[in-house]
C-alpha cells in the first residue's frame, strides 16, 4: 500500500475509533454538562475522520469513499493506535485516555500545519481549532480530579499507570512514518515526543499525579493493524448496520 | 458541603453589537468550568461570540407578589412609549 494512504488511514482511524468509543457514553455522562461535552468531542472527531478517510480513499484510487473505509474494513485493516481502543472504563480511564490522546493529537496537528501536502495542512488547521479546546478541557479535568479528593486522586493515578504503556506507540516510527517524514508530509518523532512529554508533565504536576517513566516499555502494533480483542467488538457495533444491510442509506 | 454543583445562569452574545441574552442555566463547580460547560451546552450550533455566566444565587430578583405595585401603574401611561416617532429604516436592533 502507498505509504501516504496508510498514513492518512492512521489519522482517520484514530479519530474514528475514539469517536465511536466516546459516542457510546452519550446519555451516560456523570453530569448533563459533561455528557454533552464528551459528545461534542466525539462529533468533532467524527468530522475529522471524514476529512482523513475521504482523502485516503481518493488517494488510494480504488473507489472507496469514507463510508466504505469506515464500515467495510476489518480489524486487521484498521490503523489506529492501541490507546484509542482501550475501554472507556470508569470516568478516570475515559478522561486519562482522552488527555493522553489530546496531548499527542495537538502537537501532531501543529506539526502537520507545516506539511508539504497542502490538503493535510488544511485538515490539520481545521482540526487544530477543535483539538485546542479538547486539550484545554481534558487537561483542566485531569487537574481537577487529580488534585481533587483522595478517591478521585487514587482513581486518576491508577488510570494513568494503566494507560501509560499506550502513550508511546505514536512516537515509535515505522517505515510508513519515516517515509512521510522524508517527504516533508509529517513531523519527526523526537520533537513531537519532547513537546508531548513537556505538556503532560506540566499538567500532571499541577494535578499532583506521579508521571510514569517516559522510558517505560510501550505497547505497539496498532498502527500496523495488530489490535486487541476489544477492537473487533467496537467494529461489530459500529459496522453492524452496513454489514447487515449493505449500502443502506440514511 | 452540598454534593450538587451550584447553578449558573448563562448569557450569550449572539453577535457583536447585541446585548448578552439569557439562554438558560447549568451546573458547574466553579466559574471557569461554568464557562466551559456553557460553551458545550449552549453554543453547539454556532450561537455566540461571547459567554457570561453568573451564579444563580447572586441574582437578585423582584418578587412575583410585587407585580401590581411595580408594573401596573405604567400600564395606563401610554405617553411613555416612544411610539409616536417615525423610525428611520436604517436603524436596526432597537
Amino acid at each position: 500500500m502507498d505509504a501516504k494512504v496508510d498514513y492518512l488511514l492512521r489519522q482517520g482511524d484514530n479519530a474514528l475509533i475514539l469517536s465511536q468509543q466516546l459516542s457510546q457514553l452519550c446519555g451516560k455522562g456523570p453530569a448533563l454538562e459533561e455528557d454533552m461535552a464528551l459528545t461534542n468531542v466525539a462529533l468533532d472527531l467524527l468530522g475529522q475522520t471524514r476529512l482523513w478517510l475521504t482523502y485516503a480513499g481518493e488517494r488510494e484510487g480504488q473507489g472507496r469513499d469514507e463510508d466504505r473505509l469506515a464500515f467495510l474494513r476489518d480489524t486487521r485493516e484498521f490503523r489506529n493506535v492501541l490507546l484509542v481502543e482501550q475501554p472507556n472504563g470508569d470516568y478516570a480511564q475515559t478522561l486519562t485516555r482522552q488527555f493522553l490522546f489530546d496531548s499527542w493529537h495537538y502537537v501532531l496537528l501543529r506539526g502537520l500545519l507545516q506539511s508539504t501536502d497542502a490538503r493535510i495542512a488544511e485538515i490539520a488547521e481545521k482540526s487544530l481549532k477543535e483539538v485546542t479546546y479538547h486539550l484545554r478541557r481534558s487537561g483542566d479535568l485531569v487537574v481537577r480530579l487529580g488534585d481533587g479528593t483522595d478517591v478521585s486522586h487514587r482513581k486518576m493515578q491508577a488510570a494513568l499507570d494503566e494507560l501509560w504503556t499506550y502513550a508511546g506507540e505514536m512516537f515509535i516510527y515505522d517505515d510508513v512514518d519515516l517515509a512521510m517524514v522524508e517527504q516533508g508530509v509529517a513531523p519527526a518523532a523526537e520533537p513531537l515526543r519532547a513537546a508531548f512529554l513537556e505538556h503532560v508533565a506540566e499538567v500532571l504536576a499541577e494535578a499532583t499525579l506521579t508521571m510514569p517513566a517516559p522510558g517505560a516499555y510501550m505497547q505497539r502494533g496498532g498502527k500496523q493493524g495488530r489490535h486487541g480483542e476489544r477492537h473487533g467488538f467496537i467494529l461489530a457495533e459500529m459496522q453492524f448496520l452496513q454489514r447487515a444491510y449493505p449500502d443502506a442509506q440514511w | 458541603m452540598s454534593k450538587e454543583w451550584p447553578l449558573w445562569e448563562v448569557f450569550i452574545r449572539s453577535q457583536h453589537g447585541l446585548a448578552h441574552k439569557h439562554v438558560g442555566s447549568l451546573h458547574a463547580p466553579d466559574a471557569a468550568m461554568a464557562v466551559n460547560n456553557a460553551r458545550d451546552v449552549y453554543t453547539r450550533r454556532n450561537e455566540g461570540v461571547s459567554i457570561w455566566v453568573v451564579k444563580a444565587a447572586d441574582i437578585v430578583a423582584s418578587s412575583p407578589a410585587d407585580k401590581e405595585a411595580l408594573f401596573e401603574p405604567s400600564n395606563s401611561k401610554v405617553y411613555r412609549h416612544p411610539t409616536f416617532f417615525p423610525m428611520p429604516e436604517e436603524v436596526k436592533n432597537l
